[in-house]
């Protein structure tokens, strides 16, 4: 018996295309070995939202009968790859649907891999995953995170490179050969097929042992039963909430113990409490309440809540007062207020460096892109 | 009505991986369909995006209309028909409701619309996974109904579709549903057949004397009261009856022409010879099920399984044949029934109802599973079959309807 399973993790609409194009040539490649396979999405995350984490699958099998048992359960118990295309989901994956936090490698078999898109190094994706009991592999496709809109594809061979990469930590799913005879057939592209290959020359896996990574517990929620739940399809309101922190002054929503949304954040922004002129645009704009008021009429925004959508910068109408900047340098999600009350200059330097670097580098949260993908793929592939 | 010369890509047969949705737009596409109406409703709206993407990328012409809602859009293609056009649309859910108006009158006037339901659980609250009380709703009313459980018996049941409903000894809608999520949003392998092999088998709609045509001046659809409707009633109830044997033939046929097909096109009997205990259902349930039989076999136990594949016309003589030797039914549905003789499922209803009248009843047991789009698991079919079990081994039924997979 031998079903090969494969998961993609990915960024709803930015990467759809990405995640389909991955799986379906998994199943061609596999055709061409003579096995059967199917591609799906998980139906709970559709439709899909702009940046929601959202899965795809592959299963693979020799024949019709082996690929129904492990279909009879419609998402996988357990996967042998999972692939993340956005660095930013090793924090974990929760999506719109009812599901809590779930890890980045929770489906991952027992020495499995985990392959994962990145300029980050290997520690500081560990640092970002949630440990687990059992050994896993961990392989970094080293490139720029694919994002792009709904009506667009980012060629940027990290489909391919990814692929190539598959081959590599997963011979039990089809040889090199396959893959690439598929890659050329559906993309029809030489270049795309050299890229896979020399990802699978590059390709290296580094052991995550059990115990490694974040030790938090993710948090989940009981669902009622039909018994429990109140009738009428009613769903009590949060409390209207308070003085900041509790205290007398300034003002914090009561917030939903069980839908914090962070992961479904690739970037969060940033705040400039001294340039700040106290508009009220954030708070009133952000479509998730995220704005708690502080005692000296200022707005933090609550990075338990933050679904990263972007509409406090874009609507902050002071330069670089309100910057995205990319998720992957965060290890928490405290109070920026606090923070810069604690040591203003300190805040500032930091948070000052990290407007700048964002200013650098190309990553967007998917409503637009910046760069020009030619010239990215040479750098990628070759690092 | 527009006629197009054959896409290339049906020039050869070929395997493709597409799901249910995509199967049901190239059978479109194949069958060549004049007219196809659209409204967008998840998961429906997959096969709306998939015929746009054919008729753009020119694989083949169709009068391809955006309605403003679903009600329009049924109104359209029922027009549409009675003037000739082979027509196409299809809806999930509450959509299919707000169409309801034009669904009956389709059928009333014996327009032979096909089309694909997406099955969704009805709203409220908003859900979008499977349940089959959208599809089901209509069973009074003159479609014929089908429920597919893979990609590929999509793709077949529609050519097989515009066939049955267009044979001038039928001429009734028909809609074929497809269930949301395990069939709209997966791909599978399929066989997808040539256009000349398409155009052996499906001879162009032909509405003859009842075409509306400026040389064939009729009317359609007058006033009537209690002194025409009855008859008209009666005709369609004839037609229906008549479309057992056509449904039979055109099978036949479709198994010469492609190569493939089950036995009977009405059920799929799996594991049924021999078989104590005969679980039924509809769909994609059949994959789960099929899976847990398998495993109980090699235990040694005597389970089988029918997949109902038309709803209507109900298959009654071929279920009472395969169910008649067995001890117990365990009837599985995707659906309810509020307020029913058993407060159960309606497919369950219709099965005991079929099966009145045999001399040696076997005892039937319900299960509601799988509502809203959760799955019925391996472990649940298990379930199952541990109760009805326990029923053939005390000769009691302790429960007649179990809710199966529901928290307390
Ligand atoms: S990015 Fe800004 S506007 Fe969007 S949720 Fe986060 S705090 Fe609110
Ligand atoms: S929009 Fe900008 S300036 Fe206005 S309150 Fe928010 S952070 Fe301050």
């Amino acid at each position: 018996m031998s079903t090969v399973a494969v998961e993609v993790v990915y960024r709803g609409i930015f990467q759809k295309t990405l995640a389909r194009n991955i799986v379906r040539t998994i199943v061609f490649a596999a055709r061409k070995e003579g096995k059967i396979g199917t591609a799906f999405g998980r139906y709970g995350d559709s439709p899909e939202r702009n940046g929601i984490p959202a899965k795809q699958f592959a299963v693979v099998a020799d024949d019709p009968e082996e690929l129904d048992e492990t279909l009879a359960r419609y998402e996988p118990t357990e996967v042998d790859v999972t692939i993340n295309v956005d660095d930013t989901l090793c924090k974990g994956v929760e999506s719109w649907a009812w599901y809590g936090l779930q890890p980045i490698n929770q489906l991952t078999k027992p020495d499995g891999t985990l392959i994962v898109t990145s300029w980050q190094d290997a520690d500081s994706l560990i640092r970002d995953m949630h440990q687990k009991d059992a050994p896993i592999g961990l392989s970094i496709v080293k490139g720029t995170v694919s994002f792009s809109g709904l009506w667009v594809y980012k060629d940027d061979h990290t489909d391919v490179r990814i692929l190539g990469t598959l081959a590599k930590v997963c011979p039990q799913l089809v040889s090199l050969e396959s893959m690439l005879e598929a890659i050329q057939e559906q993309m029809d592209n030489e270049t795309k097929v050299a890229s896979a290959q020399k990802s699978f020359d590059l390709a290296s896996v580094r052991p995550v042992e059990p115990g490694e990574g974040n030790p938090e517990t993710p948090y989940k929620f009981e669902l009622p039963g039909w018994k429990t739940m109140e009738e009428g399809v009613v769903i009590r309101g949060i409390e209207a909430g308070a003085g900041f922190r509790g205290g007398d002054g300034g003002y914090q929503p009561v917030r939903s113990e069980v839908f914090k949304k962070y992961s479904t954040r690739s970037m969060r922004p940033v705040i400039n409490f001294e340039t700040c002129i106290k508009c009220t645009l954030c708070w009133l704009q952000c479509p998730d309440t995220c704005f708690d008021v502080t005692p000296d009429g200022l707005y933090d925004a609550n990075m338990e809540s933050c679904c990263g959508c972007g509409v406090c910068e874009a609507v902050c109408p002071v330069p670089d007062c309100v910057t995205m900047v990319s998720e992957a340098d965060f290890e928490d999600n405290n109070s920026q207020y606090e923070m810069w009350q604690e040591d203003k200059q300190g805040y500032n330097s930091w948070m000052t460096a990290l407007v700048d670097k964002q200013k650098a580098e190309t990553r967007t949260h998917g409503f637009h892109h910046v760069g020009g993908y030619a010239e990215e793929i040479s750098e990628m592939t070759e690092a | 009505m527009t006629t197009i010369a054959p896409s290339e890509l049906f020039q050869t047969e070929k395997e493709d991986l597409i799901s249910g949705s995509e199967a049901i737009a190239l059978a479109c596409a194949l069958a060549d369909v004049d007219v196809i109406t659209a409204y967008p409703i998840r998961p429906y709206d997959t096969v709306m995006q998939y015929v746009s993407k054919l008729k753009a990328d020119g694989v083949f012409d169709c009068d391809f209309i955006v309605a403003e809602s679903e009600h329009s859009q049924f109104e359209i293609v029922k027009h549409a028909s009675s003037v000739g056009a082979r027509t196409f649309c299809g809806s999930s859910g509450v959509g299919w409701f707000y169409a309801f108006e034009a669904i009956t009158v389709t059928a009333g006037l014996r327009m032979p619309v096909v089309a694909m339901v997406g099955n969704r659980a009805l709203d409220d609250p908003g859900a979008f996974g499977t349940e089959h009380n959208d599809a089901l709703a209509v069973r009074d009313l003159g479609w014929m109904l089908y429920w597919v459980a893979t990609a590929q018996e999509a793709l077949d049941t529609a050519l097989l579709a515009w066939r049955v409903a267009e044979d001038p000894n039928v001429l009734l809608p028909m809609a074929i549903s497809c269930d949301g999520s395990f069939l709209t949003h997966s791909q599978a392998i399929v066989n997808v057949p040539t256009s000349d092999q398409v155009q052996k088998y499906l001879p162009p709609y032909d509405r003859g004397k009842l075409q509306l045509h400026p040389d064939n001046p009729i009317t359609v659809a007058p006033q009537v009261n209690e002194d025409w409707l009855m008859e008209i009633r009666r005709q369609s109830d004839e037609a229906m009856q008549r479309s057992v044997s056509v449904i039979r033939d055109a099978y036949e046929d479709f198994k010469k022409t492609f190569n493939r097909g089950d036995p009977s096109p009405f059920i799929e009997e799996y594991m049924t010879e021999d078989a104590e205990i005969i679980i039924v259902g509809m769909g994609t349930l059949a994959l789960p099920v099929k899976v847990a039989i398998r495993r109980l076999r090699e235990a040694g136990r005597k389970i089988g399984f029918v997949r109902v594949k038309f709803f209507r016309p109900f298959p009654t003589e071929e279920l009472r044949q395969v169910l008649g030797s067995s001890k117990a039914v365990c009837v599985v549905d995707r659906d309810y029934s509020f307020g029913s003789p058993s407060f159960a499922g309606v497919l369950f209803h219709e099965l005991r109802s079929a099966l009145y009248s045999l001399e040696n009843r076997p005892m039937m047991l319900n299960f509601i599973a799988g509502l809203g789009g959760r799955e019925v698991h391996v472990n649940d079919v298990n379930h199952m079959v541990d109760i009805v079990q326990k029923a053939v081994d005390t000769g009691k039924i302790e429960q007649e309807s179990t809710w199966i997979g529901v928290r307390e």
